[in-house]
This record gives C-alpha cells, sequence and structure tokens, in this order.
C-alpha cells in the first residue's frame, strides 16, 4: 500500500480532496465568501481527473448546472454560504422531487442577508431542512474537524448515490478555514458507492419504478430515454394529476430517508455515561463544548457530549434516550436556538433544555459553555 | 402581399412519420386550439430527422410554460425544469455530456425574463445547445400577462391599460450576447421554419432561433383578434420579413416589422471543445 500522505489543509481544501475522493467529476457553482476555496479547489483539480468545471452566472445557475451534470451521469456538486443556500431552494426541492443525486456543500455564514461574510456560524440548519417549499427528505451533515470535513463529504457524496437524493454539508466559517493536519485516505480506504444502474432493457425502464423504494437511475444519453419533471410524477417520469399517486410518491420520497435513518444517523459521544449534563452541538461549537466537558470533569462535575454528524434527519433516538436520565442538556449554537427547538421538542419536557446563543460573528468560548452548564448543578 | 422566397421553392416532406419521434400515449398536447406550438414542434422534429440525429442522443431541455412542455411529448432524453432555468440545466448536461445534441425549448418569459441572465452567460460562452424560443408575448399558463416581447399598448390581464414597457428584441439580444447562430422564424412559415431549425441544430456553438408562434386564446383574445389564422396572418405572416427579401426593399416597407431567416451567423471556438483543448490539456501538462 502506498504511503499516507499527510497534507496542512483549509476546512475548504479537505472537502474537495474528499469530493475527488469519493469520485465527484462535475462541479458547477459561483463565487461565495466563505467557500470559494472549494470552488477554486474543484477548478484546478477536475481537469487533471478528466471531470468537468464550470463557473456559473449565478447560485441558481451553479446547482441547476450540477443538476444537469449529474443527470448526464456524473458525481456532481456545488457549494455556497447563507445567501447562495437561499438562491439554491428552488433547485434543491427540484432534486428532492426528481431524486437526482447532488452534493451541496454550505459554509455558513452571518445572516440574515448579507450578513457578516467573514464571520462564523451555524444559522442555516433550520433554512437546510426547510429552505425550499413543501415537504420534502433531507440528508444534512455536520463534521467538526478539518480531517472529518474530507471524511464526511465522501459520506455525504454515498449517500446522495445510495438514497437519489440531495446531501447537504454544512460547516461554519471557522471550519472552512482553519488548518489542520490531514491523512489523505488511499483508494479503497473508504467505501465509494455508486447509484444503482438499471437492469432492465430500455423499453421496460422506470425512471420512477414503483418496485423499488428507490429506483435505479439511468444516465441521460445510454439508451434510457425517460422523462423528469419537478411536476409530481407517475412512476414512468410523465406528470399526472392522479392524488393517490401524487400522495404515494410525496410519502416515497419521505420513507426512503426516513426508514433508513439508522444508517444515516451518526453521532460522537463524549462521556455519557454517568453525565447529569450534556452538550448537544456541532461543528466549531462542538470543540469548545468537548474542551469545556474536559474541563467540567476536572472539577467534578459530570458533563458529557453529544456531538451528531448528522443534524439531518434529526437525531431523535439519541436525544430521547439522553434526555430520560440526565437533569439539563445544553444548546450552544451559532444562531438564535435552531437546534435548541429540534431538541425541546424530542425531549418532551423529560429532563431541562437550555440554549446558549451567539449571533455576533464570534465564537462560543468553552469557558461561556463550562459556565452555563456549572448553573445547572 | 408577397410571398416569402422560401415557400416558393420548397415543399413540405410529406407523408412524415411524426410518430418516429412522438410518445403518442402523451398526447394530446395541453396546447390551445389555434396554438401555434404544435406546428413549431413539428418544425423541429422534421429538422431532427432531415440532421439524422440519434434519438438516444438527444437531450431536450425545457423551463416552466406552455412550449415548456414540449419535451413530455417527444421520444428523447426529455427533461422539464424550473421556471427560466432550462439553460444551466442543458449546460450541465452539455459539459458532462459533449457528444449530446441538446435542445432548448422556452418561451419568451421562461427565457428572457426569469432566466434572463441565463440566456445572455449561455450565448456568451457560446456552448453547443441549441435555444427555441417560442416567442407569444404572453404568459399563457398563467392566464395572458405581459412579457418580455409584448408589444407597446398591448392590453394583458397586467396591462388593462395598455403595455408601457418595451419589448426585447431576442435576436439583438442573442447576437450582442455572443451566440453564433441567431435567426427568427414563424409558426405561419412552416418550411422555412423547419430549415432555420435544421441551420441551427447543426451549428456549432450556441443558436438561438426566435420563432413568432401567436397565442390566439390570451393574447389574441384580449387585443382584439378575430381568430387565430386573423392573428397568424397579422402578426407572422405581414409583421415579418424575410432578411433576403428585405435587402430589396425601401426603408417605409420595412418599419415595424421584423426580420426573418438567419440574422447572424459566424464561427467561434465553442465551449466544450475549449474546454477539452484548453483547459484539459493545459492541466494535464502542468500535472
Amino acid at each position: 500500500m502506498a504511503e499516507k500522505k499527510k497534507k496542512l489543509l483549509q476546512g475548504n481544501e479537505a472537502c474537495v480532496e474528499g469530493a475527488l475522493y469519493a469520485g465527484c467529476r462535475f462541479y458547477a457553482g459561483y463565487p461565495i465568501t466563505p467557500s470559494t476555496e472549494i470552488m477554486e479547489g474543484m477548478s484546478v483539480r477536475l481537469p487533471k481527473l478528466g471531470g468537468k468545471f464550470i463557473q456559473m452566472e449565478d447560485e441558481i445557475g451553479g446547482i441547476a448546472a450540477a443538476l444537469g451534470g449529474s443527470l448526464a451521469g456524473l458525481k456532481s456538486m456545488t457549494a455556497t454560504s447563507g445567501p447562495g443556500f437561499s438562491l439554491k431552494q428552488e433547485c434543491i426541492g427540484y432534486a428532492c422531487l426528481t431524486e437526482i443525486p447532488l452534493v451541496i456543500v454550505d459554509v455558513m455564514r452571518g445572516g440574515p442577508s448579507t450578513g457578516y461574510p467573514t464571520g462564523p456560524s451555524q444559522s442555516d440548519i433550520m433554512q437546510a431542512k426547510w429552505g425550499t417549499h413543501g415537504d420534502h427528505p433531507v440528508i444534512a451533515l455536520t463534521p467538526s474537524t478539518v480531517p472529518e470535513i474530507l471524511t464526511e463529504t465522501i459520506r455525504a457524496f454515498n449517500l446522495a448515490e445510495q438514497f437519489r437524493t440531495p446531501v447537504m454539508v454544512l460547516y461554519d466559517e471557522i471550519l472552512g478555514h482553519m488548518r489542520e493536519p490531514v491523512t489523505i485516505p488511499n483508494p479503497g480506504e473508504f467505501a465509494v458507492e455508486d447509484r444503482a444502474k438499471p437492469e432492465v432493457k430500455p423499453e421496460d425502464y422506470y425512471p420512477y419504478d414503483d418496485k423499488f423504494l428507490i429506483a435505479p437511475l439511468a444516465p441521460f444519453g445510454s439508451g434510457y430515454r425517460f422523462h423528469v419533471t419537478g411536476l409530481n410524477h407517475k412512476q414512468d417520469g410523465f406528470p399526472t394529476n392522479d392524488s393517490k399517486v401524487i400522495r404515494e410518491n410525496n410519502l416515497r420520497i419521505m420513507r426512503k430517508v426516513d426508514i433508513n435513518r439508522e444508517t444515516i444517523w451518526k453521532n460522537e459521544e463524549v462521556m455519557l455515561d454517568d453525565a447529569e449534563v450534556v452538550i448537544f452541538t456541532v461543528g466549531s461549537t462542538a470543540r469548545s463544548a468537548r474542551f469545556a466537558v474536559n474541563e467540567l470533569r476536572k472539577v467534578g462535575v459530570k458533563a458529557g457530549l453529544l456531538r451528531p454528524l448528522t443534524i439531518w434527519p434529526f437525531p431523535d433516538r439519541a436525544v430521547a434516550e439522553i434526555s430520560s436520565r440526565v437533569k439539563a442538556i445544553i444548546v450552544p449554537e451559532l444562531n438564535l436556538g435552531q437546534m435548541t427547538l429540534e431538541v425541546e421538542r424530542v425531549a418532551k419536557g423529560r429532563c431541562a433544555v437550555e440554549g446558549l446563543y451567539r449571533v455576533d460573528g464570534e465564537p462560543i468560548t468553552p469557558s461561556q459553555i463550562f459556565h452555563e452548564v456549572r448553573k445547572y448543578l | 402581399m408577397s410571398t416569402p422566397v422560401a415557400e416558393k421553392k420548397e415543399k413540405l416532406s410529406v407523408p412524415f412519420d411524426y410518430n418516429k419521434y412522438l410518445r403518442p400515449n402523451k398526447l394530446p398536447h395541453i396546447w390551445c386550439p389555434g396554438c401555434g406550438h404544435g406546428i413549431v414542434l413539428k418544425a423541429m422534429l422534421r429538422a431532427i430527422d432531415k440532421a439524422g440525429l440519434d434519438k438516444n442522443n438527444i437531450a431536450l431541455v425545457s423551463g416552466i410554460g406552455c412550449s415548456s412542455r414540449t419535451p413530455g411529448y417527444v421520444d428523447f432524453n426529455t427533461l422539464h425544469t424550473l421556471h427560466g432555468r432550462a439553460l444551466p440545466f442543458a449546460t450541465g448536461i452539455k459539459l458532462a455530456k459533449p457528444e449530446m445534441k441538446v435542445i432548448v425549448v422556452t418561451g419568451d418569459g421562461d427565457a428572457l425574463a426569469i432566466g434572463g441572465n441565463h440566456f445572455i452567460h449561455a450565448c456568451r460562452r457560446n456552448i453547443d445547445i441549441t435555444v427555441l424560443v417560442f416567442t407569444n408575448a404572453t404568459y399563457g399558463m398563467t392566464g395572458g400577462q405581459y412579457s418580455p416581447t409584448t408589444p407597446l399598448e398591448s392590453i394583458a390581464t397586467t396591462s388593462r391599460y395598455g403595455n408601457i414597457e418595451p419589448p426585447f428584441d431576442t435576436c439583438e439580444m442573442a447576437k450582442a450576447s455572443g451566440a453564433t447562430f441567431v435567426a427568427r422564424g414563424t409558426a405561419y412559415h412552416t418550411i422555412e421554419l423547419e430549415k432555420t431549425i435544421h441551420e441551427a441544430i447543426t451549428h456549432k456553438g450556441t443558436s438561438v432561433v426566435d420563432i413568432i408562434d401567436a397565442c390566439p386564446t390570451y393574447f389574441g383574445r384580449a387585443n382584439k383578434f378575430k381568430s387565430a389564422t386573423q392573428m397568424m396572418e397579422e402578426i407572422e405572416k405581414d409583421g415579418t420579413v424575410n432578411v433576403k427579401q428585405a435587402a430589396s426593399l425601401p426603408p417605409e416597407k420595412l418599419a415595424g416589422k421584423m426580420l426573418r431567416g438567419v440574422l447572424h451567423k459566424v464561427e467561434r471556438p465553442e465551449y466544450c471543445e475549449k474546454y477539452e483543448t484548453l483547459i484539459m490539456e493545459k492541466a494535464n501538462a502542468k500535472k
């Protein structure tokens, strides 16, 4: 086996490494701080691998072209930040309903509006879930270190291909721009999933075949001529007004993620066994939380950390289990309580749930978390 | 009243087996009686046939609106996208698979209002995509609002007192944006349209055909046209003049008329070819 390569990488550069490892061969996007380094990296690397890169005229064009690339059979990605993520929402809904695999990276910055482009935030947690209209499945991953950005980007591609759905990678500006040592994985070290290809003859092919929960997707130009529309459609891909078919399809696209949530969920649990107060958080805030937990333990406080790497679908089971045996769950986040709402929903009053928020473009510090936890003891 | 040159010389290639390209079980189409979209669809299919394109290799991409329903009726790789977004989706397909023939069917509102930015940038890149703009000067799907090509003073459901916004000249905009093939046709001049679309799809680079195609249901009724045929004659036949004939006509005969035929055609390196030869080769030489 080749010797492993260790590099000092910025989070956004690690994202590029992860995408290429996962087989991404198409990128379309639009410049936006603090995600631009992803696009710059892809513009250099993709042509060397026979892949395609294009800088589009706007954010909508970026995601639309990436969806076109994916439909033509290439694993595709786009990246953006808050305001651009807002613009991409119509195409995210389109990807959900038409079931086109895509990875969307959102390097979160302060908002609303143009907000604070160079400051970190976690204010797109709810936008990721509810940004596009209509009920739709959402998978969103929340890495917390630079090496994790690489591995979670690989996982995002695998999930997008397996579930035929857009998958988001959410991390904040701190992670996008911080540098950490990253080991570039060797080929074969991580599983790389490809979308299922049809096994039937073109004349028997349905792009949304009722026989499957997730039907195989033939690439355009492969001899399987089919129709794709953002209208509610039948298994053959053509529009329908049949209320039964509309209902079944709307439920199925939710179900394909919902019944597989156990395999999509991924949590890190730090000293939860005897914890009396648990911190629930993601991204860069989880780094402060980990430090705070260690400090709290040193002074005899039974603190723990529950850190989801999959924020959507929300880790209901883990939060429900913890809420039944701790005094409080503290939710530090770089917004005004988006994850806290979800924790409250799941905890159902079984323990105290307290948010710790910051929206001034500065990170939540370990000492802020330390003092917040001590209030509950 | 003069008969266009092209119609004197050529005949419709009938009988033509449209079913070779249609999805008969998806018909009837949604278009109103008197609408020209079906005529344009037929001209497009004859042009595709004449070009000898393989069905498996054609991607027909559209946005939202009446004309954007076209892909559903034809047996290609068909993609009905979002309002205004046909061109970036098509750009993604073309760049990912340059061997495919990518054709966009779009309306004037879809292409020039909500999709205007994508339109000018697709032209600027000169990516090998054919854009057929079905120009009926109205938003038909939503019931007849004024569009970017609605003439001044026309009545629409959102311009009851007359339209005060000057219309775009789609061809001038395409040319100014960098498209290397720009033409105009009408649903009335069927044979000429077939020829023009054929020339567009065999051109390498961004080709735009502005197709004047009246909407009798909304634009026609609101503006007191007596019938679909009267509307076609007034707007498409008498309101346009072939660019070759125009050269020999005095200015007063051309006043208020739109030019038909190939209005602009130049050779310029195509985007996907440049990507292969300039970007990929340089990137690999640098390894």
